[in-house]
């Protein structure tokens, strides 16, 4: 033990930190996420039933609203709005495909400054890096099971 | 002469002069209760460059120039420069400072730089190697986040317990001869581990060591917190504070009728989005402005001034490693 004026152990210590730090407020932080990514697959599902007035069938349709979304956040990002959506929402701007848009964006805005090469080509994924790669792990894992139980 | 006191401090019987006391700060810090207090106010936290980080290097600069012209110096009289910042390789300093050709030491105390500068300059000076010396600290909310965290544009949630990094850099110019106010003594810090890993909670981090330096202050000189006007803490923000009063209390010992922080002075925290206070090296370097006014105006008699620092490398802490606590405390008093 070091030879310090705070005896303490660590697990005391913990104790006292869970006491004073207060939580975050759970319930109201899920009914923002609930509303706010609520709007966002509203959103999603308003461009669904434009396009498919425009004759896009399923596949095409949710594609290009997969992109449009994409797009929005991308924008949204750049202009500095979506960190300020974000605050609000919390999972609600996460969760959807507008998060990891956002994911995506921001280290891209951030690190361009360190230039196209070293700065936002090697750090562009920072943070949807382990989506990207847990998620094509997962889903080829699935495939594997799928392909032997189906 | 300075007189080592006990097991980690060090009393100056003849002080060292704060000639100067300068800061600088951004735009949140502006709007903040102690915008009045600071020299030089920037709204534009990017300083008219291109990024953060050499928005903060200009913030350093530009408070050491202050601090040596409040002094009625040149920098001819400057002996050595002390600073620190949170960037890697203590960027913000070196690339501030280096146009002035000063002797150089570089510090890193995580937030508590500027108690450190102040205490190393106070040994300087009081050593004879130097009749005046310029301490300085530095630090950037978006270059921290940057660096420690999240891209600043990343939409998520910041915890109840973090804290906002200070935007800007405060800068004091000690000198030799016993002006008032002068530091009069100094505790050097430990390190202090406690098993904190939450990297959004650094007021957890660094309470036990604010609690450490400060009984070990009262055991080296004999004092108690009514031998002092003030005690304040570096950026403990609220939830460190209350862990200090917590620790502090379990040995006998009260301080919060002194007690403030200088994380929940610099900003409005019922007003200003900024959870449980400042933090950053600029946070107590810049709040430091406003206590030399108040000590100048005879507010204040005799104070302690703890800059509180979180030893986070982010390598370190992914790695499994816990986030430890230093704090450097600074004696000052105002003498008639």
């Amino acid at each position: 033990m070091a030879k310090t004026e705070i005896k303490k152990t660590d697990s005391e210590y913990d104790k006292l930190v869970k006491q004073a730090s207060p939580d975050s407020p759970i319930i109201k932080n899920c009914i923002k996420a609930f509303i706010s990514g609520g709007i966002i697959c509203c959103i999603g599902q308003f461009l669904i039933n434009i396009l498919a007035a425009y004759g896009l069938v399923t596949e095409e349709r949710n594609m290009a609203v997969s992109v449009i979304l994409i797009g929005i956040a991308s924008l949204l990002t750049g202009l500095g709005w979506y960190s300020k959506i974000g605050k609000f929402a919390g999972a609600g701007s996460v969760v959807p495909i507008t998060g990891f848009s956002n994911s995506v964006t921001a280290p891209a805005v951030e690190f361009k400054k360190e230039g196209f090469v070293l700065g936002l080509g090697a750090k562009i994924f920072t943070v949807a890096g382990p989506v990207i790669l847990y998620g094509t792990l997962a889903s080829i894992f699935v495939g594997i099971i799928y392909y032997f139980v189906r | 002469m300075a007189l080592k006191v006990g097991l980690t401090s060090v009393k100056f019987e003849k002080g060292i002069s704060i000639k100067s006391v300068s800061s600088a700060a951004g735009t949140m810090e502006g709007e903040g209760p102690l915008g009045g207090y600071i020299d030089i106010l920037v709204n534009d936290n990017l300083y008219g460059k291109k990024t953060w980080e050499k928005a903060e290097a200009e913030f350093v600069k530009k408070a050491v120039e202050t601090a040596v012209g409040k002094a009625c110096l040149g920098f001819g009289d400057i002996d050595y420069i002390l600073a620190g910042d949170l960037q890697n390789q203590s960027a913000a300093s070196c690339y501030g400072i280096k146009d002035f050709g000063l002797p150089f030491f570089g510090l890193y105390g995580a937030c508590s730089t500027f108690g450190e500068g102040l205490a190393l300059g106070s040994i300087l000076i009081d050593s004879g190697c130097g009749k005046n010396v310029v301490c300085e600290a530095s630090s950037h909310f978006s270059a921290a986040e940057k660096q420690f965290r999240f891209p600043n544009e990343l939409g998520n949630q910041r915890p109840r317990t973090s804290t906002w990094t200070v935007t800007g850099a405060g800068a004091a110019v000690l000198s030799e001869g016993g002006d008032t106010p002068c530091i009069t003594g100094i505790t050097t810090g430990r390190i202090v581990d406690l098993g904190i890993t939450d990297a959004n909670n650094m007021g957890a981090a660094m309470a036990p060591a604010a609690a450490d330096v400060i009984l070990s202050h009262f055991k080296d000189f004999g004092t108690d917190a009514n031998s002092y006007d003030r005690i304040f803490t570096g950026d403990l923000g609220s939830v460190g504070s209350g862990l200090l009063t917590e620790l502090l209390s379990e040995k006998g010992c009260d301080i919060t009728r002194q007690h403030r922080d200088c994380g929940m002075l610099i900003y409005d925290t019922e007003k200003q989005d900024v959870h449980a206070g400042g933090s950053g090296c600029a946070c107590s370097a810049v709040t430091f402005s406003m206590i030399y006014k108040k000590l100048l105006k005879g507010e204040y008699n005799k104070i302690l001034f703890i800059p509180t620092g979180a030893l986070m490398n982010p390598t370190s802490v992914a790695q499994g490693e816990n986030i430890m606590g230093i704090c450097h405390l600074i004696m000052i008093e105002r003498r008639s």
